[in-house]
């Protein structure tokens, strides 16, 4: 990109370095104080950050609007809840295990799966199809979660056992929170180096003009393939997390409201951006804290709130997609 | 499987068919001529259902209260209209999808506010709450059959008033080609407000229709507007035709399938295998269905030929 004023690019990058040091060192400092509130709140933000930052990938990068992505969070979260239960239940002697890497293992091969087979569907088409689409796949999941009794059925099933790794206990807060922080800065590293490699170059063309992209000989629906795989992979392990976090696994998590969550998440930060997913989450987890502690029914602010930005955001939030390439080196 | 449980199972399919049929017909309508993404329509279906109840808890009768209900469900759409859709029309389907994103859970918590969270059952009618024997031996709800009998009328009003009427002349010719319309000096904006509210009507029709069986409550609107989506990919983004006989086959392929999926593993499997496999597969069958008619024909079913 084009350096338009460098002076304003340092004070940029001061500002982001800044905020990635306050995500990690605010929340210690208030736990070493006794807020340990904060730390799980900031565990649960990260952790939604990773998620965001994986849809941010298909969304911004790709322009792919998943409206479907809290699914890979569910499938994340049941493949430790699932190998947990049946080591402690007996049944299912492949997975019952309670091994952190083989549980993560899992997480990340059935978010792949499950991305190949609805990518190979969805990705066939595109805008209207495409959202509606990825949203009746993260239906289908959520109704064959529901109708699993063995798991818990619409209940839902508590994590006795969280992933068991050598050297670190998920079980204190404060070693759960420094997983999910620095996971959350290697993904964003990670995502970064994605958008700026060769791939991710082919990526954003596909969302400025597909057609041009397939004149040049790309295989454009490969390209998009590998995106939305790498995309669910990544809230696949963020699931992952969330599922040690909360100890708890619902079909509930993969509601298509978690889903409009994630999306505004990363549309709100701005997409197709680096910090944008993490700015967006801090933004979610700011406004739903502040708002559900004044009252149960949170939900209308936020919901005016979100129309309000729609509607007098100049140009709309989709004219923040142009405005964030530009701007972010 | 007896005689009586597959015809009770067929019109059961046949009523889900239906009440699909209206919750899609509104959003192909809205989305083939306002070129609008409506996620908010579930949530106009619910308010259908919640109005209705307490309409019938004031007039005393189901019957009285739809016909109050309607016009009340007309305006909230043509509010929806004026005051989130009209705005964003000229926007990206994003923008839509994350503005009436908002408005469900604006619309959500206003009815968890006013009606509380738990469902509301509605009363039927002694006249229509009996039974009847349609076949010799085959006794039906006469609720059911209302519930078919009145989506079928709503379903031929709908298609005589697109293709006979004046109105239904400019939404086919706002659907080909609006600013045409509006150049030949038509008032496009009152006809799309129009539009939207005739989608909500038909939408809140179906949550008035439903609410005797299941009761008004606060989910009902979010699970109906995932298979309503189903159904108009399957049939064809827009195209009126399809989603009619896509939602009649959606309706009726959810039904027997959680009806005989285990009877008909049973065939070919043990029978503690079935009953474990059969549910979850069966509440999964529509979606692989639209998943293999989407892998072979993307533009669905019956896509409009307009446009």
């Amino acid at each position: 990109m084009i350096v338009m004023n460098p002076t304003k690019n340092t004070t940029k990058r001061v500002a982001k370095v800044v905020i990635l040091v306050a995500v990690l060192i605010v929340p210690l400092m208030l736990s070493t104080f006794g807020f340990t509130f904060y730390l799980d709140l900031a565990t649960r933000l990260s952790i939604l950050a990773i998620a965001a930052v994986g849809l941010n990938l298909i969304l911004g990068y790709g322009g792919m609007v998943s409206f479907g992505h809290a699914a890979y969070l569910g499938i994340g979260a049941y493949a430790v809840g699932i190998p947990a239960h049946h080591w402690l239940y007996g049944g299912l002697n492949m997975v019952a295990s309670t091994n952190g890497f083989l549980q993560i293992g899992l997480a990340i091969l059935a978010s792949a799966l499950f991305a190949f087979l609805t990518g190979l569907v969805c990705l066939k088409v595109k805008g209207v199809y495409f959202i509606m689409i990825t949203m009746a796949f993260a239906q289908m999941l959520y109704y064959l979660l529901v109708s699993i009794s063995e798991y818990g059925g619409d209940d839902g099933l508590v994590i006795d056992t969280r992933s068991e790794f050598p050297l670190i206990s998920l079980d204190d807060p404060l070693q759960m929170f420094l997983v999910s922080v620095l996971s959350l800065f290697i993904i964003m590293w990670g995502v970064r180096r994605i958008a700026k490699s060769q791939f991710g170059m082919v990526l954003e063309g596909i969302k400025g003009n597909e057609a041009r992209m397939i004149s040049l000989g790309y295989n454009t629906f490969r390209y998009k393939l590998v995106a939305y795989v790498i995309s669910g992979v990544i809230c696949g392990f963020a699931g992952a997390l969330l599922g040690n976090f909360t100890t708890f696994i619902s079909p509930e998590m993969i509601d298509w409201a978690r889903s409009g969550e994630l999306m505004f998440m990363v549309i709100l930060g701005g997409v197709a951006t680096t910090m944008g997913p993490l700015l967006g989450a801090i933004t979610f987890i700011v406004v739903e804290e502040v708002l559900s502690s004044l009252t149960i029914y949170w939900h209308l602010p936020f919901g005016l709130m979100l129309i309000g930005i729609v509607l007098f955001v100049r140009g709309g939030l989709s004219s923040l997609l142009e405005r964030g390439q530009k701007t972010d080196d | 499987m007896d005689t009586t449980l597959l015809v009770i199972q067929l019109l059961n399919g046949l009523q889900l068919g239906i009440l699909l049929f209206l919750v899609a017909s509104g959003l192909t309508l809205v989305f083939g001529i306002l070129d609008f993404v409506n996620l908010a329509h579930g949530a106009v279906y619910m308010l259908g259902a919640f109005i209705c109840a307490s309409l019938t808890f004031v007039t005393g009768s189901f019957v009285w209260a739809v016909f109050f209900a309607l016009p009340l469900v007309a305006i909230a759409g043509y509010l929806l209209e004026r005051f989130i859709a009209q705005p964003l029309y000229e926007r990206d389907h994003l923008d839509h999808v994350l503005g009436t994103f908002g408005a469900i859970l604006v619309i959500d918590t206003l009815a968890h506010l006013v009606w509380g969270p738990a469902g509301i059952a509605i009363p039927l009618p002694a006249y229509l709450d009996g039974q009847i024997e349609i076949l010799t031996e085959i006794v039906v709800p006469t609720y059911r059959l209302t519930i078919i009998a009145a989506g079928l009328s709503a379903a031929a009003g709908l298609y005589w008033l697109v293709n006979f009427t004046r109105l239904g002349m400019l939404i086919r010719a706002g659907a080909s080609n609006r600013t045409m319309v509006s150049a030949l000096g038509v008032d496009i904006k009152t006809l799309f407000s129009l539009v939207f509210a005739l989608g909500a009507v038909l939408a809140g029709l179906a949550g008035m229709l439903i609410a005797p069986i299941t009761e008004a409550s606060l989910g009902m609107g979010n699970n109906i507007i995932i298979t309503a989506f189903v159904v108009i990919i399957v049939g064809g983004i827009g195209s009126m035709k399809g989603a009619f006989y896509a939602a009649l086959f959606i309706g009726l392929i959810d039904t027997l399938g959680r009806a005989f999926l285990d009877d008909i593993f049973k065939l070919f499997m043990s029978s503690a295998a079935a009953e474990n496999s059969a549910p979850a597969l069966s509440s999964m069958l529509i979606y692989i269905l639209m998943a293999l008619i989407l892998s072979m024909r993307p533009q669905g079913l019956f896509p409009p030929k307009l446009r």
